[in-house]
């Protein structure tokens, strides 16, 4: 038997609300298949199988919140025996675990620390039907549940052998989570994330002045010919600086866990993008080091749209291994960003302005933006950062190479 | 006349009103006239109305059937009455063959406004050759009508619109709703077409017609002291069958029990709750229930009679059946 437990999709989260089941008991189940949809603090995500097997129960309702770690289902393994039903077996939960984001925020950073959590599913008190089998569902509950979006297969039956009823169907309707306000709920998670951040992680700051008169022109060239929809802006050149960058300083890359760095080999590139009702979210363009700057222009565009509509996949929520933020279309000259903890870096942009440079000896005007980098001590030191964030401003004086 | 009527006043009264209306009826059958008729319904009619227009016939239901039908295709309107349906059965070529198929038959040319009305039922230790329910049976049957009055105002209603019926109709009376009493109400004609709602619940329909209307009232009662609301509909005319108001009924109680005296195999519990599986699948909370007469002939003896009948407990039974634990 497999446990499927409820992962971290994602550092901060503790705990998540069941939305939907996509597989029903007995299905077959590969590996990468979508077993459930998630609600998080974030975005509803999928939960992705990591075994081969079939179904065999499904042990948390739509609607409910359960910590991370919790059992949501059970698989069989390929020529595992069914085991006998037992009755009374826990099939479907109790009521939802209770618990705000900003509680669970607040609690360890690490996903690891996170599994530990004990499954909160009560049984249920009425003994189950086998488990792949088809449930019973009255005519009118099957036909209910698809005019309202309740999901049947974790559902309770309330009438006689357990078969649900229109008004199972209802009061589960009913007792849906309400609707969630997020804003408030990201607003709540960053003040955790960031106030832990600021509290457990000793930020140095590095600044520096990087002419971008090679990029513009470079960027100018690019878009030429290019639908208004394709081109090419100067955040796509960042990522990808930054991307290089941290292949040459894996110090600047990767998760501190338990009192250790551990490096990240991919570069997983959080990119922190606002939301329109305020907050903001940083999913990850992964292996932001093997993209081109159009790939990553692609993904970034598409990873904007998708964070403001809520669509976000899990692996993009799920770790990225150094951030950057980018305030440059905001008139502010630079910024110093918090790290993303238990990212150990962060580099921030700012507006790209025209101002007197001097080249050759002579003044002249050039556009610049300062960068600056938020590094984790415990991992790096000044030294180590200011070589980061001079490779990050070489690389963009060679966009062709990027 | 008193302040209560029972259900044989009320079809007497309804028999004398028609007499009265209409010189063309008249009422045959056994021991209609000097005896008053095996139930006493004609008690009184014979010296009212005369031995031209209440006639005794022999014991030969084929015969007295045939010569109804005759006198309804001579421009009559005959009531005959069967002493019982299961004297009905020797009755059986003449009303299906003849009576049911001739207007068909003719391609409209000939119909027959005939009017038979016959007891059924058990309840009163006649035995089982006294005592079946074969409604289901005529119900069967395309151009005929059956109906079923259960109350006291159809007793006394049903007849006449019966009467003005141009096809035959079949009337059955139930033998243990013959002393059923209570007030009069209101003379008039009734509506022979529907179904009628004679208890509003919101929990599960129990429907039935005749002589278990008032037991599966009492089921309801029963199961109200329970917090479990019956709806009771009694369908009041077999055929044709009022599919609305059932449907009505069972898409807002998702659930139906059909009460029917006459055996489960075959029977019209059968039709009934074939139509709501056809028409109200997905409507229902839980599979359609039937409480049936035991499948035996009608035993003579008390206690084997009643325990061959649904019975107030039985229909509790199957009612608390479908509605298990109930959300809180």
């Amino acid at each position: 038997m497999i446990e499927v437990k409820l992962p971290a999709l994602g550092a901060d989260m503790d705990e998540g609300t069941l939305l939907e089941w996509r597989v029903h008991p007995g299905d077959p189940v590969h590996k990468g298949d979508i077993l459930a949809v998630v609600d998080t603090t974030k975005a509803a995500l999928d939960v992705e199988s990591w075994h081969e097997g079939r179904v065999w129960d499904l042990r948390v309702e739509p609607g409910q919140t359960v910590p991370v770690g919790t059992v949501m289902a059970r698989l069989l393994e390929a020529g595992e025996a069914a085991p006998t039903p037992v009755a009374g077996a826990p099939m479907t939960g109790g009521p939802g675990v209770a618990g705000g984001a900003a509680v669970t925020a607040a609690a360890p950073v690490t996903a690891a620390s996170a599994v530990a959590a004990t499954s909160t599913v009560a049984a249920a008190t009425e003994a189950a039907p086998a488990p792949g089998g088809r449930r019973p569902v009255s005519p009118a509950a099957r036909r209910r549940a698809a005019e309202l979006g309740v999901t049947l297969d974790a559902l309770a039956g309330s009438g006689p052998h357990g078969v649900v009823t229109v008004q199972d169907v209802e009061q589960a309707a009913a007792h849906k989570a309400p609707a969630r306000d997020r804003s408030s709920e990201i607003r709540r998670t960053i003040a955790a994330v960031m106030t832990r951040s600021k509290r457990e992680v000793p930020h140095y700051y590095l600044s520096d002045d990087i002419p971008l008169a090679a990029a513009m022109a470079w960027l100018r060239m690019a878009n030429t010919g290019r639908p208004i929809t394709e081109r090419l802006l100067i955040a796509a050149l960042y990522l990808r600086a930054v991307a290089k960058a941290a292949q040459q300083h894996p110090t600047m890359n990767g998760h501190f866990v338990d009192g250790a760095f551990r490096p990240s080999a991919a570069v997983n590139l959080g990119m922190a993008i606002s939301l329109r009702g305020g907050g903001l979210l940083a999913p990850a363009i992964s292996h932001a080091e093997s993209r081109t700057v159009a790939e990553i222009m692609q993904a970034l565009a598409d990873l904007v749209a998708r964070t403001r509509a809520g669509t976000l996949r899990r692996e993009e929520v799920a770790d990225p291994t150094l951030t950057v933020t980018n305030l440059g279309e905001q008139s502010v000259r630079s910024v110093q960003p918090i790290i993303y903890a238990p990212q150990v870096a962060i580099v921030g942009f700012g507006l790209v302005s025209d101002r007197p440079w001097v080249l050759d000896g002579k003044v002249v005007v050039m556009p610049v933006v300062t960068a600056t980098l938020a590094a984790d001590h415990r991992v790096s030191d000044g030294h180590s950062g200011a070589r980061f964030l001079a490779a990050i401003g070489a690389h963009l004086q060679r966009p062709e190479t990027l | 006349m008193s302040a209560t009527v029972t259900y044989r006043d009320a079809l007497r009264e309804a028999l004398r009103e028609a007499m009265q209306r209409d010189p063309r009826v008249f009422l045959m059958g056994e021991d209609v006239g000097s005896y008053g008729g095996s139930y006493a319904v004609s008690k009184g009619l014979l010296e009212e109305f005369g031995p031209q227009r209440i006639r005794d016939t022999p014991l030969s239901e084929l015969g007295f059937v045939g010569a109804g039908i005759g006198a309804a295709l001579g421009g009559l309107r005959p009531i005959v009455e069967i002493m019982t349906v299961n004297f009905s059965l020797l009755a059986l070529d003449q009303l299906v063959n003849t009576a049911a198929a001739l207007r068909h038959m003719s391609g409209g040319q000939f119909h027959v406004p005939l009017v038979v009305r016959m007891a059924t039922g058990a309840g009163r230790q006649l035995a089982a050759q006294h005592s079946h329910s074969f409604e289901g049976w005529f119900a069967h049957v395309p151009g005929l009508r059956v109906l079923a009055p259960a109350t006291l105002r159809d007793a006394r209603g049903m007849l006449w619109p019966a009467l003005e019926d141009p096809d035959p109709v079949i009337i059955f009376e139930h033998a243990q709703l013959y002393n059923l009493s209570g007030s009069p109400g209101d003379p008039g004609p009734v509506d022979l077409t529907q179904a009628s709602t004679a208890r509003a619940g919101r929990d599960l329909t129990l429907i039935t017609y005749g002589g278990m209307l008032p037991r599966t009232l009492a089921a309801a009662e029963a199961l109200a002291t329970e917090g479990i609301e019956a709806e009771v509909i009694d369908l009041r005319v077999l055929r044709p069958l009022d599919d609305a108001t059932i449907m009505h009924s069972v898409a807002r109680t998702r659930r139906a029990i059909l009460v029917e005296e006459a055996w489960r195999s075959g029977g019209f519990a059968a039709e009934v709750s074939a139509r709501i599986l056809e028409q109200a699948f997905y409507e229902l909370d839980a599979p359609v229930q039937r409480v049936c007469g035991e499948e035996v002939p009608i035993p003579y003896a008390r206690q084997l009679e009643e325990a061959a009948l649904p019975s107030v407990p039985r229909i509790v039974a199957a009612a608390r059946g479908l509605i298990g634990k109930r959300p809180a």
